[in-house]
């Protein structure tokens, strides 16, 4: 039934993007046809609609375009356009330093972005064969396992706002807030952390600091307390999210799920168990295991880890020693400054490292931590120059952001939201 | 444990998989021959010893000035046996053609578009082979190296504002 | 009444813009309205989406400037908020929702990457949203601190209320993309 009236129409909702492949505009389309046994139990004839849950959309986890073929409430097909946040991580880390990455890796996952820093720390360190200070190792770990709350914190307030729950968000914030406050006495930036260095971390902690960061995981968890009392029990909340966006073991292995949306589907896999690495063997700490693999067991996960993060983070205040923070090898490492100043060596080193960058040995490594979505992956190929040849990055939140079509077909338009805000796709890592 | 692997794989594949070697922090890792790779990948999914059902990343790499030029790099995961392997392909820049591996493992999909759309590699049997990130009207492929990293391709006209200093270099350097 | 300083040409009489006591004394009522009631727009990609959700929430709270509510449809807000990194297959998308706005709107580039394009210097990222819509102010901070945020936005608020408002307006608009 195409009329004239589309003739000029740009028909695709959204100019210049390469489309969601999503069917061809509804005035083009004959009605579906259904055959009818008597008049009277004639069904009224419909027809599919599309609808575009547009680039920038209120929900706010980055821009991701969504084009959705309803019959009635329910989702017959979505189809996903990204690529509306591409900033080219990879093609301007080929052209900075190794040093200079870290602010780029920062933004990747920018709500807990220390466990990015670490994550790329640790690639280029595999490569280099690199060794890290114990008390580094520590503040690595302290560091991550606090931005790891930080980014619990926002999937649970968000996943409430979206829900409804108004007030869970704000406390959710306020607690990220209080952490933020201790994480800019330590990094200098309350969100884009750059705290890890090639070899340790940037700066050591100051006076008093880890007593105040006690005092703010104290009320964090009283937060967490009152936010799991206010949504875990809640009728509407359960209603929404049980047995909403379902994903079983072997599809969500098969998809290539990791972290706690696999784990949340009945896979206990924790790179942290698995595969060790800085301190993760030192501490004593449970992995949640769901059982559904629906919305709702995704979000008991993220309290769950939260509070075993906050377990691991008093360990972490008991075990940590002082010592250095970063390796002493100078061609690593920046002298320290009375050294600059005052050797020729020392000025020479910090020379070499700031104008042509740290020299990695040639090769190639993948490193993978557990981030809070999951796996982070870095893989960096190395010239023996002072840049990054190539470095590619797993984003936890891809393949789970691929496969929202799988997780939503035959689902009610209404449980989108849930499930979306359940994967915690956060718009920097995946489009990089 | 994955040596074993790696080592079972070149007596079954003798000639798909070539140069197996123990890469920097004891990553086990081989080569595969282009053809050959989806073969190779479903064996290791479905061979009961080996079970690698997981594909976490799978990538490329523009080796500009050598030939084959670009690499096809297949990092897997084996869940059960707790075991990782890479194996990198050797793509030819005039036959940049690969068979696709993502009716073995599902994620595996938008991995090998990202490598189509940043590299320019097709992968055939691919169920939807097109543009991930960037949009269709643009020209190149962005990640290879002879592509500037300042080519912009502006959708929209765009307004007349007095440009900042960026400092020295080229602007369009790389 | 976006920043039109760009298109007004250079020598312009005082008397085009000469306002009479009482228009004057409307101006200035409309401004004050128009500064403490902002509907904004949040166009949210990035990082700074971050920093934006703390200064809507409790402690650096938006509400107590009268710009709390955010307007999920660009036909009921004023105030364009353009958070974060804009890249070239976003643009057409911000230059449309612009073009949904009714008059008078402002526009707030929240965020290095908006302002200016960042550090993202490459094949992707447009280098400021100013080469898509005029911006009236612009709030650089990668991500701002929400004290910062707190400070454009009085900014904001002291502009509109020194522009020219009226009840009616005769101005023909700008159409984007033909200003030259």
């Amino acid at each position: 039934m195409a009329t004239d009236r589309t003739a000029g129409l740009d028909t695709r909702a959204t100019p210049g993007s390469s489309g969601a492949g999503e069917p061809p505009h509804e005035l083009a389309r004959a009605p579906l046809q259904r055959p009818i046994e008597s008049e009277l139990d004639a069904p009224l004839p419909s027809k599919r609609m599309t609808v575009n849950l547009g680039p920038s959309h209120p929900a706010m986890h980055g821009v991701t375009r969504a084009v959705v073929e309803l019959d009635g409430e329910n989702i017959v097909e979505m189809k996903l356009d990204i690529g509306f946040l591409h900033r080219g991580f990879e093609k301007s880390c080929e052209n900075v330093t190794w040093t200079q990455v870290f602010p780029y890796t920062d933004r990747l996952n920018y709500v807990s972005s220390i466990m990015n820093n670490v994550g790329f720390a640790l690639a280029v360190e595999k490569l280099a064969r690199l060794d890290v200070p114990e008390r580094a190792k520590w503040l690595r770990v302290a560091t991550s396992e606090i931005h790891r709350i930080c980014d619990h914190l926002t999937l649970i307030g968000a996943m409430g706002m979206e829900l409804g729950a108004m007030t869970v968000f704000l406390y959710c914030i306020e607690a990220r807030d209080l952490l933020w406050d201790r994480l800019a006495e330590l990094c200098g930036a309350r969100l884009t952390s750059n705290y890890a260095r090639i070899g340790g971390v940037a700066r050591d902690t100051p006076d008093g600091w880890i007593e105040k960061t006690r005092r703010s995981l104290e009320r964090t968890r009283e937060l967490l307390d009152e936010v799991d009392g206010l949504l875990t029990r809640n009728r509407i909340f359960m209603d929404r999210t049980l047995g909403t966006g379902k994903v079983t073991r072997e599809d969500a292995i098969d998809l290539g799920f990791t972290g706690p949306c696999l784990r949340a589907s009945g896979e206990p896999f924790d790179i942290r168990k698995a595969s060790p690495y800085l301190t993760y063997d030192r501490v004593d700490f449970d992995v949640p295991v769901g059982s559904n693999g629906d919305n709702f067991d995704r979000y008991l996960m993220r309290v769950e880890e939260t509070r075993q993060s906050l377990h691991i983070l008093e360990q972490c205040w008991k075990q940590m020693e002082p010592g250095e923070i970063i390796v002493a090898d100078f061609k690593y490492a920046l002298p320290p400054k009375p050294l600059v100043y005052g050797t020729i060596e020392g000025v020479m080193a910090h020379f070499k490292l700031i104008m042509e960058g740290i020299q990695v040995p040639a090769g190639e490594a993948y490193s993978y931590t557990e981030a809070a979505n999951g796996e982070l992956g870095f893989y960096v190929v190395s010239d023996g120059g002072g840049r990054p040849y190539k470095l590619g990055l797993r984003a936890p939140g891809w393949p789970m952001l691929a496969a929202l079509p799988h997780m939503t077909r035959g689902a009610l338009l209404s449980d989108l939201v849930p499930t979306f805000d359940s994967i915690n796709m956060i718009g920097g890592e995946v489009e990089q | 444990m994955s040596k074993a692997v790696i080592d079972a794989l070149v007596g079954r594949f003798p000639d798909a998989v070539y140069e197996p070697y123990v890469g920097v922090g004891g990553d086990d890792c081989a080569f595969v021959r282009k053809e050959r790779i989806e073969e190779v990948c479903r064996h290791l999914k479905t061979e009961p010893a080996m079970r690698f059902d997981l594909a976490p990343y799978i990538t490329a790499v523009d080796y500009l000035g050598q030939d084959p030029r670009f690499e096809v790099v297949y990092n897997l995961l084996s869940i059960p046996n707790n075991a990782r392997v890479r194996l990198r392909v050797k793509v030819p820049e005039g036959d940049a053609v690969v068979p696709s591996v993502s009716s073995v493992w599902r994620g595996a999909d938008w991995f090998e578009r990202y490598c189509f759309d940043m590299y320019g590699i097709r992968f055939t049997g691919h169920p939807d082979m097109r543009r991930l990130l960037m949009y269709d009207e643009f020209v190149g492929h962005p990640l290879r190296k002879d592509y500037p990293l300042r080519g912009r391709q502006p959708l929209v006209v765009e307004r007349e504002v007095r440009d900042i200093y960026r400092g020295p270099g080229p602007a369009t350097r790389d | 009444m976006a920043s039109d300083i760009d298109v007004v040409p250079a020598l312009t009489t005082r008397r085009d813009e000469a306002q009479g006591f009482f228009q004057g004394l409307l101006s200035k009522g409309l401004g004050w309205a128009r500064k403490y009631s902002l509907f904004q727009y949040p166009f949210v990609t990035a990082c700074c989406g971050m920093e934006y959700m703390t200064v809507a929430s409790a402690r650096y709270d938006l509400d107590r400037f009268g710009a709390a509510l955010p307007r999920f449809s660009p036909r009921q807000a004023d105030l364009l908020m353009v958070v974060g990194t804009v890249n070239c297959k976003q643009a057409p998308i911000l230059q449309r929702i612009y073009e949904q706005m009714a008059e008078p709107k402002w526009v707030i580039a929240f965020g290095v990457c908006a302002s200016s394009g960042g550090f993202y210097d490459n094949y992707a990222t447009v280098q400021g949203i100013d080469r898509i819509v005029p911006v009236d102010v612009y709030i650089p901070g990668c991500p701002p601190r929400p004290e910062q945020v707190l400070d454009g936005i009085m900014l904001l608020q002291k502009k509109i209320q020194d522009q020219a408002h009226d009840l009616v307006e005769t101005r023909r608009l700008p159409v984007l993309g033909q200003e030259r």
